[in-house]
């Protein structure tokens, strides 16, 4: 295959291993924020955990990282949701309206954020962390990936897939897609409303981590890493339309392949480039791509 | 109630202001190095913090754009004012930063304020990491510098020019809140569609106050510059100053006029003292303490004092 042709390869099928996990966090995010109406700054704080507990497992304990994406799920999920439950239902319950409520839960998770990441700083250090996990390439047509960056995207599919299934075929599923569009009038249908934004919230830190456990096998980490997927999950849910969790599974994957393309042309520029991408869409189109 | 306890009132709030002033202008003779380096830090606190009160407190729109400014200003004084060379005069340099900062904030404040409640956030935040990374990557490819070296410029000084932009920035604020200005701020909080059908020219009253409140933070950026000597865009642009005006302003309370003040005091103090000693503990209480205040303490410092106070002299002021 001609040299052009491999290069154009490389970046779509790049574009696509970024993407995955983007959309993975994004629609972690767009699951807090879209339907329990909570701008978590902390989301990639979870990352940042899920990515710290895989590596101290695996260099420690010897844990496969595959096995930690098992087993961190369902205690990430008690976290989230106790969380949502003490935390963020008092400020609820507290705010006048639901403006209030959006801008004292964004502070308040600010404030989250400051609390994991010192005490993570204090736990780990402030050094880079990495290990190797199957780091070997795999050839497509000439284009060289790792592995672990093949396993990372199928498990990213994989847990959009099973979400999505969960979200049509289930009766959880059905609450949720309920309280995305109006929490007022879910409510009023018999929805345990509460329940159901704590378990969002809940769901959305899972993803989370699971996206940080995916990340870990294939980058370095540090403490410090959870804002800018933070950013880039806020970018995404924007692009993909509030509360639109397709859209934000679709938006990651577009953000992904921009990202690899600026990386490509001038690295030094990727965060700015998404920036400016985020801030082009806020002033044209604010409900986003997919948004109603 | 009559009047005369109002203007009572007044005028002895008036006297207090009077004496602390005197007392912080005549600090340099009885305090001690120290002390003045101390106070400059919290004069600028309370200016980033009583300067985002001026918006964002009346209007309910939460800048997020205060580091952008700030920096700017920063930025300001590390071109001006290099360590090299011949410089402006610092006073001007300082007056040059506000009104860069005013026009700045005009633009983007015209471009965004249509953004209602929480889009408003988002895009304020993204600015200040998009100047940052512009600029990171300006001085990578473009200028080949990593960081700048700003003239040293004596304590005191900088102190008197820092308590200069505070008093200003008090009395803009004092008029602003006492004006018919301040009555359309505060109706565009209330309900901003009711406020443009009663002749308010909601836009212009928007980005003109945007613009005043980022003239305060580019100029105690371009002061705080020359204390700091050296800067480089993570410095000069860091979030963490877009958030802790929004903090300080919320742990006081937003309710009184001074309430901000005592919340940017307290809390640029324990900044100074903590962050030396115990810096990933200082972040720690930090984040604890921010989200205690969301939880706790809705209104703030001064209404739980107000609160106390209530419940001390047996609910006659209920409504206060």
């Amino acid at each position: 295959m001609p040299d052009s042709m491999v290069r154009v390869l490389d970046i779509a099928i790049g574009g696509l291993l970024t993407g995955g996990i983007y959309a993975l966090i994004a629609m972690g995010l767009s699951l807090q924020y879209g339907v329990a109406r909570v701008l978590n700054i902390a989301h990639g704080e979870f990352i940042m955990l899920g990515a710290f507990t895989t590596f101290t497992l695996y260099t420690v304990f010897g844990i496969n990282p595959l096995l930690t994406l098992a087993m961190i799920g369902p205690v990430v999920f008690a976290v989230g949701f106790l969380l949502h439950r003490t935390m963020f239902t008092r400020l609820r319950v507290m705010a006048p309206n639901q403006d209030v409520y959006t801008a004292n839960s964004m502070l308040a998770t600010f404030g989250l954020l400051f609390i994991i990441q010192n005490l993570a700083g204090l736990g780990w250090g402030a050094n880079l962390r990495a290990y190797s996990f199957m780091a070997s390439g795999i050839n497509i047509f000439g284009a060289i990936f790792a592995a672990n960056r093949l396993v990372s995207l199928g498990f990213a599919i994989g847990i959009g897939l099973a979400f999505y299934i969960f979200l049509v075929r289930t009766r959880m599923g059905k609450a949720i897609r309920a309280a995305a569009q109006d929490p007022e009038t879910a409510g009023l249908m018999g929805v345990n409303i509460n329940r159901v934004l704590a378990v969002c919230f809940g769901l959305g830190a899972v993803m989370a981590a699971l996206a940080g456990t995916l990340l870990s096998m294939r980058i370095p980490i540090t403490t410090t890493m959870g804002m800018n997927y933070t950013i880039i999950a806020i970018i995404v849910v924007v692009l993909g339309g509030l509360g639109s969790i397709p859209g934000s599974f679709i938006g990651g994957f577009i953000l992904g392949i921009i990202g690899t393309i600026v990386n490509y042309i001038e690295p030094s520029l990727s965060m700015a480039a998404y920036y400016f991408i985020f801030m082009l869409l806020l002033l044209v189109r604010p409900k986003g791509i997919f948004g109603k | 109630m009559d009047m005369s306890f109002f203007k009572s009132r007044r005028l002895w709030v008036l006297w207090l202001a009077l004496i602390i002033l005197v007392g912080l202008a005549t600090l340099p003779l009885y305090g001690s190095l120290y002390m003045t380096i101390l106070m400059t830090a919290i004069l600028m606190y309370i200016i980033l913090t009583v300067s985002w009160v001026i918006f964002s407190g009346p209007t309910g729109y939460l800048s997020l754009a205060s580091a952008a400014f700030f920096g700017i200003g920063i930025y300001t004084s590390a071109i001006l004012l290099p360590n090299t060379g011949s410089a402006f005069p610092v006073l001007v340099v300082v007056i040059i930063a506000g009104a860069l900062s005013f026009v700045v904030a005009v633009l983007v404040g015209a471009l965004t304020l249509r953004l209602r409640g929480i889009y408003f956030a988002i895009f304020t935040f993204g600015l200040v990491e998009l100047v940052k990374q512009v600029l990171i990557f300006f001085e990578i490819n473009v200028t080949g510098t990593r960081g700048r070296f700003i003239m040293l410029v004596d304590t005191h000084v900088i102190y008197f020019i820092m308590l200069g932009i505070f008093v200003v920035l008090l009395l803009t604020a004092y008029f602003i809140r006492n004006s018919k200005f301040g009555l359309a701020l505060r109706s565009i909080g209330e309900n901003e569609e009711a406020a443009a059908h009663s002749g308010v020219n909601v836009t212009m009253v928007k980005v003109i106050t945007f613009g005043i409140s980022a003239v305060f933070m580019g100029a105690a950026g371009a002061t705080i510059a020359m204390r700091w000597t050296y800067i480089d865009p993570y410095i000069a642009f860091n979030s963490l100053f877009s958030f802790l005006p929004v903090l300080m302003a919320i742990f006081g309370g937003l309710g009184q006029f001074y309430g901000p003040v005592i919340g940017a005091a307290i809390f640029a103090y324990l900044e100074e003292t903590l962050l030396t000693k115990f810096p990933y503990y200082y972040m720690l209480i930090f984040g604890c303490v921010l989200v205690g205040t969301m939880l706790f303490m809705p209104f703030g410092f001064t209404g739980l004092i107000q609160k106390g106070w209530r419940r001390l002299i047996g609910g006659q002021h209920a409504d206060a």
